[in-house]
């Protein structure tokens, strides 16, 4: 259970099949990877911060699916958790991230000048543009895990780190905590502010513990830049603009990513990073790039076409409706981002966003004239 | 039988050797000391002063009670099942209050939680309690159903009578704490306990995982179905993990005798029936309870009670006897007159809607119940409870003929 790491040593007194969870009506990663025998093989280990396999597995045990999308079923307490419980995290990796195998090295490029184009994305059609990743910070345990003391170190920290940011980065933190009534507002308004977990995959992981407790946002005073503090990971780093610039977007995210890790590392904090995995997160499937590049694109033609689905799959794309995960599309207005996190850099990620969202327009288009797209289709990528 | 009472015996935890042999031995708890040098150094990293709660809008009996220099003095302890104060306090600190009411705000993981942090728990319980001080008094229980009288109401105004408890198993740990194989373990217990009820407490248990829609379908007609707690004073007390592994129904075949498994306790038993008869349903209640509990004798178990907290359950507002006796009740006129909040608290009763705690009342039926749990006994509570509402029907009566009613005077307790 989350950070009662000793009390794993006393479930051991009971045999393997009396603690070994029923997994029979469940449907996520986690459950088709743990096996009877894989549990009893690893259940005696615990990271050197205590967190235990019963802890990984809670919120998989709690929620046995979901009616959209196959969940994970599991999460890190730790940068540690994925070499202590390799033995499960690498086949949920794999089946997960297209077959990435343990030995695989993960690229990171976060330079924006290597994305091609990317400026010129029809605003007609494409309504805003977003990226958005994660980073933890080395030497503090992950959000299911970590204590009212150490989740205020971290939004410590980063309160430094954040607020001396300066030119087009220069913003305000403001703590959930002690938020006025007008802030709160304001950032409602702004579509910035995250509330409570509600979500069971979450609160299941004890990621809403002592609520709002360390937990803020930060955001540039132009609101195109925008971080999270302590929700489902340490951080979560936001770039946004109306429109279809996506080469800005991504160029103030780099930009702003590098500058804000400059800062952790001279407090002797950099970013949970290594060569297999990129970044570490709290969730399995945000691993490598932890990146979701995407836009808000009017697509209503294109969207009812039979081939929709296939087209996506073959650019590497998915769609979501446009109040995020979990939601329907709105008036054939689709969130359109990659599907991919591991094994592909940041670079290589957004320019996959660009250019099938860039062909997808066209597409609409054509399909506007009444002309067949069939032509247009794109090989696998 | 012989082979698996050993088996039993030698696979209890040694706390519950020293649970029963008295409170003492435990007062001091563990020190945290797995993984010992890891331990140490995020120790002298993080004091507890940068771990305490803000507690600073939270209205709950914990955040009343603790204090940095409890919280000092009590987080790096563990009881003998390794359970700590943040776990206990984590319900209080992520549900800041209750619209309704004032929430205890922390649970007990096992037994010996109240004892190893007894300096957190004893003024809570003495808040909660009127006054009920754990270190000096003792806490009498009593379960001779024959001593109650004028416990039949008239049902021309009762519409139905209920008694409820709870009961946990020595040697395991409680719903917030427990691992899926203590829970297994309790589940396994207590059915094959109830499976030795005859006569008219005979019946069966109907585990949540295996149900058929058909069974499950009837139990929601009957109003027995339990179903997975969504109340954050519960979740967050990690009391819905592993939902909905070893827990279950188990009821007569006649539908007045009820037991809980696993839900917010390891066990809640419930008698009830239509009409006004309380009297016979705290008779079933008691007969069954004692039935329930010579069974699990036999096998070598027992439930967990002292005799300064009575049976110990996971909240401490359910310490004592963890009895809650009810009926619903008609009481158009009363419920109307001004005077119709005071005469409850008089009579050390409360009112809830009928669809439980946490619901409003739906016209003019209400839930009564005895609002004390500890330092009384049952059939002092029972007894309360049926003068109360033998007092509250009157007063009904007075008011249909347009008499007028007196406020009682209030009950005394032990609180000086």
């Amino acid at each position: 259970m989350p950070f009662g790491n000793t009390h794993n040593n006393f479930k051991l007194n009971y045999k393997v099949e009396d603690e070994f969870p029923d997994l029979s009506k469940h449907n996520n990663h986690m459950a088709k990877v743990l096996s009877k025998e894989l549990y009893g093989k690893i259940r005696d280990r615990q990271t050197p911060s205590g967190f235990t396999l019963d802890d990984v597995i809670q919120t998989g045990v709690d929620n046995p699916g979901h009616p959209f999308i196959m969940t994970v079923g599991c999460v890190a307490g730790d940068e540690e958790s994925y070499e202590v419980f390799k033995d499960l995290f690498d086949p949920i990796i794999s089946d997960r991230h297209g077959g990435y195998k343990p030995t695989d090295k993960h690229k990171t490029d976060l330079n924006f000048e290597n994305l091609k184009g990317g400026d010129d994305l029809d605003p007609n059609y494409v309504l805003s543009s977003r990226v958005r990743t994660g980073r933890s910070i080395k030497g503090f345990t992950l959000p299911p895990h970590n204590s009212r003391g150490e989740r205020r170190g971290i939004e410590k920290l980063s309160v430094e780190a954040l607020t001396s940011l300066d030119g087009e980065f220069k913003g305000k933190y403001y703590p959930l905590k002690s938020m006025t009534d007008a802030e709160q507002d304001q950032l409602i308004n702004d579509h910035f502010l995250f509330d409570k977990p509600v979500s069971p995959l979450l609160t299941c992981a004890g990621m809403a513990r002592d609520w709002p407790d360390g937990r803020g946002i930060m955001h540039n005073d132009n609101k195109t830049f925008l971080v999270w503090v302590n929700e489902e990971d340490h951080l979560r780093v936001i770039s946004m603009q109306k429109g279809g610039n996506m080469r800005e977007v991504f160029k103030r995210f780099c930009v702003g990513l590098q500058k804000i890790e400059e800062i952790f590392k001279k407090h002797g904090h950099g970013f949970m990073w290594n060569e297999h995995l990129g970044y570490i997160l709290t969730c399995p499937s945000n691993l490598g790039t932890g990146l979701r590049g995407g836009v808000h694109v009017k697509l209503p033609k294109l969207s009812t076409h039979p081939k929709f689905d296939e087209i996506l799959n073959r650019l590497r794309l998915q769609k979501r409706g446009t109040g995020g995960v979990d939601t329907a599309s709105v008036g054939g207005v689709f969130d359109i981002s990659n599907a991919d996190r591991l094994g592909s850099s940041e670079v290589s990620q957004v320019q996959l966003v660009v250019d099938g969202v860039k062909l997808m327009v066209e597409m609409e288009k054509k399909l506007e004239k009444g002309e067949a797209i069939d032509s247009m289709i794109p090989a696998q990528k | 039988m012989a082979g698996s009472f050993t088996r039993m015996i030698s696979g209890r935890n040694r706390a519950v050797l020293l649970a029963s042999l008295g409170a003492g031995t435990m007062a001091t708890g563990f020190l945290l000391s797995d993984n010992s040098l890891a331990a140490e150094v995020r120790t002298k990293l993080y004091p507890p002063s940068s771990d305490f709660p803000d507690l600073r809008k939270h209205n709950n009996c914990m955040a009343k009670a603790l204090t940095p220099a409890i919280y000092g003095r009590l987080r790096d302890k563990l009881t003998p099942n390794n359970w700590t104060l943040d776990q206990c306090i984590q319900t209080g600190v992520d549900n800041p209050g209750h619209p309704f009411i004032k929430t205890v705000g922390c649970v007990a993981g096992d037994e010996e939680s109240y004892e190893v942090f007894a300096e957190l728990f004893d003024p809570i319980i003495k808040d909660r309690h009127n006054g009920y001080d754990p270190r000096t008094m003792t806490h009498p229980t009593d379960l001779d159903s024959s001593k109650i009288t004028n416990g039949v109401f008239d049902e021309n105004y009762v519409l139905s009578s209920r008694v409820r408890t709870g009961r946990s198993i020595r040697g395991l740990s409680l719903p917030p704490a427990c691992s899926r194989a203590e829970r297994r373990e309790v589940e396994r217990v207590v059915v094959m306990a109830l499976a030795g009820l005859k006569g008219d407490l005979a019946g069966r248990y109907y585990g949540l995982e295996d149900m058929t829609d058909k069974e499950q379908q009837q139990l929601i007609d009957d109003h027995f179905l339990f179903d997975k707690p969504v109340s954050p004073l519960l979740t967050c007390a990690f009391m819905a993990r592993d939902w909905p592994d070893a827990r279950g129904i188990w009821h007569n075949n006649e539908k007045t005798f009820l037991i809980w498994v696993n839900e917010e306790d390891h066990t809640r038993v419930i008698s009830m029936e239509k009409g006004g008869n309380m009297k016979r349903v705290f008779d079933r209640f008691c007969r069954g309870l004692k039935q329930v509990e010579q069974l699990i004798q036999e096998r070598g178990w027992e439930f967990m009670w002292n005799e300064r907290l009575g049976y110990i359950l996971t909240c401490p507002s359910n310490l004592g006897t963890g009895l809650r006796a009810g009926v619903h009740v008609r009481l158009p006129n009363l419920s109307q007159d001004k005077r119709f909040s005071k005469i409850l608290d008089n009579l050390r009763l409360q009112k809830r809607g009928t669809g439980g705690v946490d619901t409003a009342a739906t016209g003019d039926t209400f839930d009564i119940s005895n609002n004390d749990r500890l330092g009384k006994s049952e059939v002092e509570l029972v007894q309360m409870l049926v003068d109360g509402v033998n007092y509250l029907i009157e007063c009904e009566k007075k008011l249909e003929k347009g008499h007028d009613i007196k406020v009682p005077s209030p009950i005394t307790q032990f609180r000086k």
